[in-house]
This record gives structure tokens, C-alpha cells and sequence, in this order.
């Protein structure tokens, strides 16, 4: 199937294992994908808040290009939860409000562009992966299935929630992901925290906040059995991930639950290498807990050298010019 | 979501109730909030904020708009939309929040500066490059607000680096000059949706 293509910031950089997975396993489920050129970013939870008519009309720039660019399609997948969201509320909400729709197109329309709301159908690549690529088009592509794995399929918010349109089965407990790693042969855990927050921007305004959320996500995983999180989202992944890490200095806990993109195992199952799919980029290696699939896992680049920090180390300081 | 119910909201209340109404998009439904609490007792940060989302409602029919423009509770709403599918009025309280964020800066209210100063950062990379740029962010707000957390997050920002996950750059997009014009006009329309 073919399905124009949101890959959001995230992907480019702190998620690119999540990309570099999408891309490796495209092929393998059909699945044709058309970037939209020169896309800009969401403004994820943040540009709403400051300014509400320019944030929608960021996102419409977005929907406009992917309906002016498209071609044989008028779905359009993206992978990060807040770009999902971004592109279904502005859609959704230009269509409930008419008011809305013409001053976006009266904006948009300064720099040349028009969008029609509903011209663009918004879906979240798991959605896709789920319900229009299908379970059983996924299994029968499955050579090495992921057996003895137990995995705990977390959702986080913003996939399942609002859901204007009625893709999910449950918007706390929903089953989608869990069927699609039954499918792979891994063995999908029972636990009540799939749809949780993972801490969001908490992890950089309120850090004390959003370490409580994450050690009951890592706890809560951890006791239903989980050798690991599989997540659909860049801001899930780092924060259950990178800040698994600051969350047991701050708490002195030693928890070790890796965290991974579905596409990531899809890969796996589908017999891909780990380096090609982005496997060894986590923080919390996910080595050990693949070592029950036999898949080599690369090691995770901090073990290489072990030095003393020189002064060159320290994080470069950018500027707004 | 659900289809709106049978009861239509009434649009264009006076007073502070309508303005928070009229300056969210859609059916928002504010005024037919029953103050049951679902709202409060789903939020992840509930336990962290000033006031929950219900007893913010309630100081917004109040016309008690100084308290609820210097709460810090729509600032710790990590919009995960429990509240929203939980409502049984089906109040849009996520989107509420993000309308009282821009009143608060417009008004300037806010007992704690880095909180707004986080979006803002993040807003001005964005419109400076058309994309996020995660390390920018980071360090600008953390140097002007937790300037001694700079050597705590260090490891992290490290860790980023060595494993490919942070760009060093932020990457500008070509029709920045298109998106400029877009993103200024929006923002002279702002007023005119009221």
C-alpha cells in the first residue's frame, strides 16, 4: 500500500533507530512510502500553548504540501505520537470549525498555499501497520518468530487519545500492538499501564514529576514480566529509556528495562540484522533481553572507551544567532 | 471521540466562562461541566498542580480569572487526554489547557517564569528553522533556568551524542521564507477568531 510520509524531527535524530527500522522493513509488508518535501515541524505540545491560529496554521503548511504533493493516495502516516496528533486535530478541528478553516487558509494563504479539511486521511503508522496491512499479512512474513520473549506493548497517550476518528479499540486498554507482536511470535504480558504518560515535557520542566511516571511505567512492566517495552513513539523511548537512567540516580533504583520500536522487532522477526535496525543506540541495552531470541545485538556504544572527560567534552553551546 | 450528546453547549457565555469558551476551537462544552472530578483524579500530574482541572472550572464561572491565569496547573498538563475520554460531558479539557497557557502569557500571569519560557524556546527554534532543535532547546532553557542541572544532564546530553541521537545543528527548512510569512499572518488573525 502506499501512504504519504510525516517523519517529524524526532525521527531525524534522538529517534532514528525508530526511521532507520520503518525503512528497513517497508519493503517486506509493501508498504510504498512518499516523504512530503520540506515538511516543518508539528510544534508538538508546545506551540499550541503560545500561539494557538499560528500553530494550526504550522501543521496546515504540513497538510497542504502532503495534499499538493500526493500521489495515488490520500493517506498520510506519520510515526511520532505528537505529529500524529498535530496533523488529525488541526484536520479534525478545521473541520468541526469553520471559523478556524478560514482563518488557517487566510494564513496559509500568504505563503501560496490552501488546504480543504478531510482532503488528507491522518493515520498513526501502527494503525496502518494493524488494521490495513493486517496481522496475518505480517505473521506470513515472519521468518524467524520471536519466541520466549515476553513483551510489554506500551501506547502512551497520544496514539489512543482523543482518537477522533474511531481507529483504536480502547482508548486505556487498547489490544492492536499486542496482536501485532502475538504475530511475531513474542509473547505479549498483561499489565494495566499500556496507555500511561511516560512524563512528556515533565522530563525538562519538572523533572521530579516525571521521574515518578516513568518508575511506574519501568516498575510496573518489569513486575507483569516484561523482558521489554515496546513503545510507538520518540518521546516514549527517550523518556522510558534515556531518563530510565536519571530516574534511578534520582530514586538510587537499578531498574534495566530496554525499550524498543515495534518496528524495531518487526525487523527482528522478519530476520533483519540489529545494527540495520537501529538495535544498540538504546541506553538500557537491550542485548540480554535479545539474547532469548538469539539476535545479536551490537553493544551499546558507552562501553567502548572509558576515559577521563576532557574539556572538549562539555556540550557545545548553541546560539539563536 | 464520541459523537457530541443530545445536549448542545451554549456558545458565547459572559464573562470570563465565555471567553476561555470562545477562544478554544469546536464544541468545547466548558459550561456543561458537572464538576464530578473524573477530570482531576485521571491526571498523571493532578497530584502536582495547583488546582485540578475541576476546581479550575469552577474559579473560571467564578470570574476568578487572576487565580486561574497564575495557576500553574495548565502548565503541568502533559496532555495525555485522560481527562477528555474520561469526561462524561465531554468537556475538550486538554485543549481548555492550552487555551489558558496562551491567556497566561498574554496576560502575563504566572508565579513561575521557566514554565511559559519552556514553549517559548521551543516556539522560537521552530520559527527560526522550521524543526525542532532538541540540543538548542535544552541548553537555553536550562542555562536561564537550572543553570546548576547544566552538569547533571550532562552524561545524557554525552550519551545522545555518542550514540547518533542528537544533531549538533539545527536543520533549516528551504521554504522558511513561505513559513514566515504563513506564521505571521496567523498571528495577526490571532485576535479575529474570538
Amino acid at each position: 500500500m502506499k501512504a504519504l510520509f510525516y517523519p517529524g524531527c524526532s525521527m531525524q535524530k534522538n529517534a532514528r533507530p525508530y526511521l532507520d527500522s520503518l525503512l528497513a522493513i517497508r519493503e517486506v509488508i509493501d508498504l510504498e512510502l512518499q516523504e512530503i518535501e520540506d515538511w516543518n515541524c508539528c510544534g508538538a505540545t508546545e506551540y499550541m500553548s503560545v500561539h494557538r491560529v499560528a500553530a494550526h496554521s504550522l501543521v496546515g503548511r504540513n497538510l497542504a504540501l502532503a495534499r499538493q504533493q500526493a500521489r495515488d493516495t490520500d493517506l498520510l502516516t506519520a510515526g511520532c505520537s505528537a505529529c500524529y496528533l498535530n496533523l488529525a486535530k488541526t484536520d479534525t478541528q478545521m473541520r468541526e470549525d469553520a471559523g478556524l478553516k478560514n482563518t488557517v487558509n487566510q494564513a496559509l494563504a500568504a505563503g501560496g498555499l490552501e488546504y480543504k479539511p478531510g482532503s488528507i486521511k491522518v493515520r498513526h503508522l501502527l494503525d496502518l501497520v494493524c488494521h490495513d496491512i493486517g496481522y496475518d499479512a505480517v505473521k506470513a512474513r515472519v521468518v524467524k518468530p520471536l519466541h520466549g520473549l515476553k513483551v510489554a506493548a506500551y501506547y502512551g497517550c497520544q496514539v489512543v487519545r482523543p482518537d477522533y476518528d474511531g481507529r483504536w479499540d480502547s482508548h486505556e486498554h487498547p489490544t492492536s500492538m499486542d496482536k501485532l507482536l502475538a504475530a511475531l511470535g513474542a509473547e505479549p504480558v498483561d499489565w494495566a499501564l499500556k496507555t500511561q504518560c511516560c512524563g512528556g515535557h515533565m522530563t525538562v520542566i519538572g523533572p521530579d514529576v516525571a521521574f515518578g511516571l516513568i518508575r511506574r511505567l519501568i516498575h510496573g512492566a518489569r513486575e507483569a514480566g516484561a523482558d521489554l517495552v515496546v513503545t510507538l513513539c520518540p518521546m516514549c523511548q527517550l523518556n522510558l529509556d534515556a531518563y530510565q537512567v536519571e530516574m534511578n540516580k534520582h530514586f538510587h533504583t537499578d531498574y534495566q528495562v530496554p525499550v524498543l520500536y515495534f518496528t524495531q522487532l518487526m525487523g527482528l522477526a522478519f530476520g533483519k540484522k540489529a545494527k540495520e535496525l537501529g538495535i544498540g543506540k538504546e541506553f538500557v541495552d537491550a542485548a540480554p533481553a535479545l539474547a532469548k531470541i538469539q539476535a545479536e545485538a551490537p553493544k551499546v556504544a558507552e562501553t567502548k572507551r572509558k576515559r577521563r572527560p576532557k574539556p572538549g567534552d562539555a556540550l557545545p553551546m548553541p546560539g539563536m544567532e | 471521540m464520541n459523537a457530541a450528546t443530545a445536549i448542545p453547549s451554549t456558545s458565547s457565555r459572559p464573562g470570563f466562562l465565555g471567553e476561555v469558551m470562545d477562544r478554544t476551537p469546536g464544541d468545547n462544552r466548558l459550561d456543561l461541566c458537572i464538576q464530578c472530578g473524573s477530570c482531576g483524579g485521571s491526571c498523571p500530574a493532578g497530584r502536582e498542580m495547583e488546582h485540578t482541572p475541576r476546581r479550575l472550572f469552577a474559579l473560571i464561572r467564578a470570574d476568578e480569572r487572576e487565580q486561574v491565569l497564575r495557576s500553574n496547573a495548565p502548565w503541568y498538563c502533559v496532555s495525555c487526554y485522560y481527562c477528555t475520554v474520561r469526561c462524561p460531558q465531554e468537556v475538550h479539557i486538554t485543549d481548555l489547557m492550552y487555551t489558558l497557557k496562551a491567556m497566561a502569557i498574554e496576560a502575563g500571569l504566572y508565579h513561575d517564569a521557566s514554565l511559559p519560557d519552556f514553549s517559548e524556546t521551543f516556539v522560537d527554534y521552530v520559527e527560526k528553522y522550521g524543526r525542532s532543535f532538541e540540543l538548542g532547546i535544552a541548553t537555553r532553557f536550562n542555562l536561564r533556568h537550572h543553570p546548576l542541572s547544566l552538569a547533571g544532564m550532562a552524561p545524557l546530553g554525552l550519551g545522545m551524542l555518542k550514540r547518533g541521537r542528537m544533531d549538533l545543528t539545527p536543520h533549516r527548512i528551504d521554504g522558511m521564507a513561505q513559513l514566515t510569512a504563513i506564521l505571521e499572518k496567523a498571528k495577526a488573525l490571532e485576535g479575529g477568531l474570538q
